[in-house]
């Protein structure tokens, strides 16, 4: 397959590319940028004209439900949800049911995956074994099989001594450890952040120092074990700072934030919205001004969505007894576009961060438009507004805070190794 | 998104009544005034009056509670409602039924009102996002949020004895972090123009950035009490000890407990008062709680009155002079 994409605004931040240009596109891989390279026959040409042209956007912790609930979302139904929102990787997590502590659960993913075309499917095996934080989990015949990386999720792994060793096998096995670093005492009454509004609500708070306390911890691990480390969905201002320090020692941690931390704060929360119930909580807008701030110097690398889609039943109790998670697939792209319409980092580094940064996490090339690489395009309209109804979700979770907003933004179009896995521009031979 | 929105219907009358927050003045002062008119049904011979009747009002109550079941089931029988008490505690949530399914059921048997009590912050204002229009919701306690009834009845007894509420100084003593009853009292106390309210207790029991519902804090026992118009004495749960909150109640009596030689600090017609249950010699003295600054009782009495006023109120047949 051959395709043109033709005027439209392309943004390779990797390239330091923003220009009005057109990609070509050639046995998956991209053939040229600008000018069309010698006999290049486009088989299918697209009108990006007005529209932004940039690389595909990449997950790093989808739940994708699969096995285990099914109720609530399939590894096919969000892999189509991913590819309609322009990301082109979607990594989810092993907290199924089995769960994936050996490589014949993640067998199975795989084997989903390659039936749906859609988004390309990767997955993080467990560090312990049911996650349990106990018994190490058979991490290199996970990585055989095919593993990005190890994780424990958001479950705290108490004794450090399980931790440490954990750490450290994981540096044997080469794979990098995803940490989602929450004290599990500090944690566990909690539902939101711990602040002037959860003692008004009467909501058992999770204090800033949960958060910190536990990355303290864990980057003291790091340290001793040399493991690669990446600090998932940071939530308060203090962490950030933390990580910067640990990088300027010269330790191998990198660090995300996921979307909704911010775009909504624990003020938010103040209509017992169950949507908003997510872990790690939303805090303060002192800690969401330097988690953006953190993504404007590079001291968080990564913007993800942390999707974790929900049946009806899961969000219809009072706030607290509900589970916590939000589906965001959806509001991505026009949640990002916000942030940098609100001044908190620029488009490039919005896309940066959605892009070319989570692949440096998973130890890849791509993320780029250089010729030669995949061909993982993301195509969107900066300004379509539309409105996020239960039926404008392509995700199966329908538990998305973005409910009823009006938003702005768009993807028209999703490209996977040089295949249209998402068309809404008609686009014609 | 406030819950306040939820609480008024189109006209700014209470069709819920969930919590003080977001409620205006006029309104409490509104609750205030019909309480009063029903204050003498409850000495009369036939203790009764028509504005209910033909109504369902349920008691639904997820937690286990005797002094606001009761004065919530006589001020409904009083209106003339035909009450059902249902302790889901120990039948539904045990069969593994969902609180969205208790309510369709509710909901099909035709009551016309749920007075809800959950262990739950925010579980009214839920329950009242899920029933049929012609429901109202009134809350009972939720959780660590609010208990709208118990705050309208302590101003009720604070009007009363004080008359006005401009130049008070009151004070709410003890475990305010785990207290609905504090954060109503709180909310409604600032509203009706309180110009002093403040928070005294140890820092394990004083949540976080509490100043921001513009109350003052205060950690010392006598400095928090001295010159109080009112004291409200607040219950203090066994288990705030197990969680290490506290040493023991012998070391909480020691130094938040309310003796009479303390509450010469306050002012000289300062009144006690306390949301019951009491636990005397861990909050308060005996003396004191049985003492002539004591309005302990009162509240009780004075609990089903308000609670007919809200009542009558969310049930759209405001009191008029002419029913009590």
């Amino acid at each position: 397959m051959t395709i043109r994409i033709r005027g439209g605004r392309v943004i390779d931040p990797a390239n330091e590319r923003d220009e009005i240009c057109d990609v070509f596109v050639d046995h998956g891989r991209i053939a040229a940028i600008g000018r069309a390279p010698r006999g290049f026959n486009a088989e299918w040409v697209i009108d990006a004209a007005g529209l932004v042209v940039c690389p595909g956007f990449v997950e790093l912790g989808a739940r994708m439900r699969e096995p285990g609930f099914e109720h609530k979302a399939t590894i096919a139904s969000e892999a189509r949800a991913a590819a309609a929102n322009g990301f082109t990787t979607i990594v989810c997590t092993p907290d199924t049911q089995p769960v994936m502590d050996t490589p014949a659960v993640a067998e199975h993913v795989n084997q989903r995956a390659a039936r749906t075309r859609a988004a390309r499917v990767r997955y993080l095996g467990a560090l312990t074994v049911g996650l349990e934080g106990k018994v190490l989990a058979e991490m290199q015949a996970l990585k055989d099989g095919g593993c990005v990386g190890v994780t424990n999720v958001e479950r705290a792994i108490v004794d450090t001594t399980v931790l440490r060793n954990a750490l450290a096998y994981a540096a044997t096995a080469g794979l990098t450890v995803f940490l989602q670093s929450e004290d599990h005492w500090l944690g566990r009454q909690g539902a939101m952040h711990e602040g002037a509004t959860s003692t008004r609500l009467g909501v058992a708070g999770i204090p800033g120092a949960a958060e910190t306390i536990a990355i303290q911890r864990d980057i003291a691990l790091v340290a001793e074990t040399g493991v690669t480390a990446h600090f998932c969905r940071l939530s308060s201002a203090a962490s950030v700072k933390v990580i910067a320090d640990a990088r300027k020692a010269g330790l191998p941690v990198s660090a995300d934030v996921g979307i909704m931390n911010l775009c909504f704060t624990d003020e938010d929360v103040d209509g017992y919205d169950a949507n908003l119930h997510v872990r790690p909580p939303l805090r303060s807008e002192r800690d969401r001004a330097g988690l953006g701030l953190g993504v404007k110097r590079g001291q968080i690398d990564a913007i993800c969505p942390y999707h974790e889609p929900h049946d009806a039943d899961a969000k219809a109790a009072p706030f607290m007894l509900t589970e916590a998670g939000a589906s965001t697939l959806d509001a991505f792209l026009p949640a990002l576009l916000e942030c940098a319409e609100r001044g908190l980092f620029d488009l490039p580094a919005a896309i940066r961060a959605a892009s070319v940064a989570p692949h440096r996490v998973l130890g890849q090339t791509g993320g780029d438009l250089s010729p030669g690489q995949p061909a993982d395009i993301c195509v969107f309209n900066p300004r379509a507004e539309w409105t996020a109804s239960a039926a404008a979700l392509a995700s199966a979770g329908k538990n998305s805070p973005w409910l009823g907003r009006k938003l702005t933004g768009k993807v028209m179009m999703t490209i996977v190794d040089g295949r249209i896995v998402h068309d809404g521009l008609d686009a014609r031979r | 998104m406030r819950q306040a929105n939820i609480q008024l219907d189109a006209e700014g009358r209470l069709k819920h009544f969930l919590g003080i927050e977001g409620l205006s003045r006029d309104l409490l002062t509104q609750i205030l005034d019909n309480a009063e008119r029903f204050a003498p049904v409850g000495d009369r011979a036939v203790k009764k009056v028509p504005l209910l009747r033909g109504k369902t009002v349920v008691n639904l109550f997820f937690e286990p509670s005797t002094r606001t079941r009761t004065t919530f089931d006589l001020a409904a029988k009083r209106l003339s409602a035909d009450v059902l008490n249902l302790n889901i505690e120990s039948s539904s949530a045990k069969k593994g039924e969902s609180l969205a399914d208790t309510l369709r059921n509710l909901e099909a048997m035709q009551c016309d009102m749920f007075v809800v009590r959950h262990q739950t912050s925010g579980a009214a204002a839920y329950i009242a996002s899920q029933v049929a229009p012609h429901i109202s919701v009134v809350n009972g306690g939720d959780g660590r949020h609010e208990h709208p009834t118990q705050a309208m009845l302590d101003c009720f007894t604070i009007r009363r004895l004080k008359k006005r509420f401009e130049d008070l100084t009151v004070a709410i003593v003890g475990d305010v972090a785990h207290s609905r009853v504090a954060r109503s009292e709180i909310h409604a106390l600032k509203i009706l123009g309180v110009p002093e309210v403040r928070v005294v207790g140890p820092r394990t029991l004083i949540p976080p950035q509490i100043e921001a519902m513009g109350v003052k804090v205060f950690h010392r026992f006598d400095e928090g009490i001295a010159d109080a118009d009112v004291v409200i004495m607040l219950r203090l749960q066994q288990e705030r000890m197990q969680s290490a909150l506290l040493p023991s109640a012998h070391e909480y009596f020691r130094v938040y407990g309310l003796t009479e030689k303390r509450l010469k600090l306050a002012a000289k017609d300062a009144i006690v008062m306390h949301p019951g249950p009491i636990n005397r010699g861990v909050e308060i003295d005996s003396a004191v709680a049985d003492g002539l600054q004591s309005v302990i009782l009162q509240q009780v009495t004075n609990g089903i009155a308000v609670r007919m006023a809200v009542m009558s109120m969310v049930m759209g047949t405001q009191a008029v002079g002419s029913a009590a």
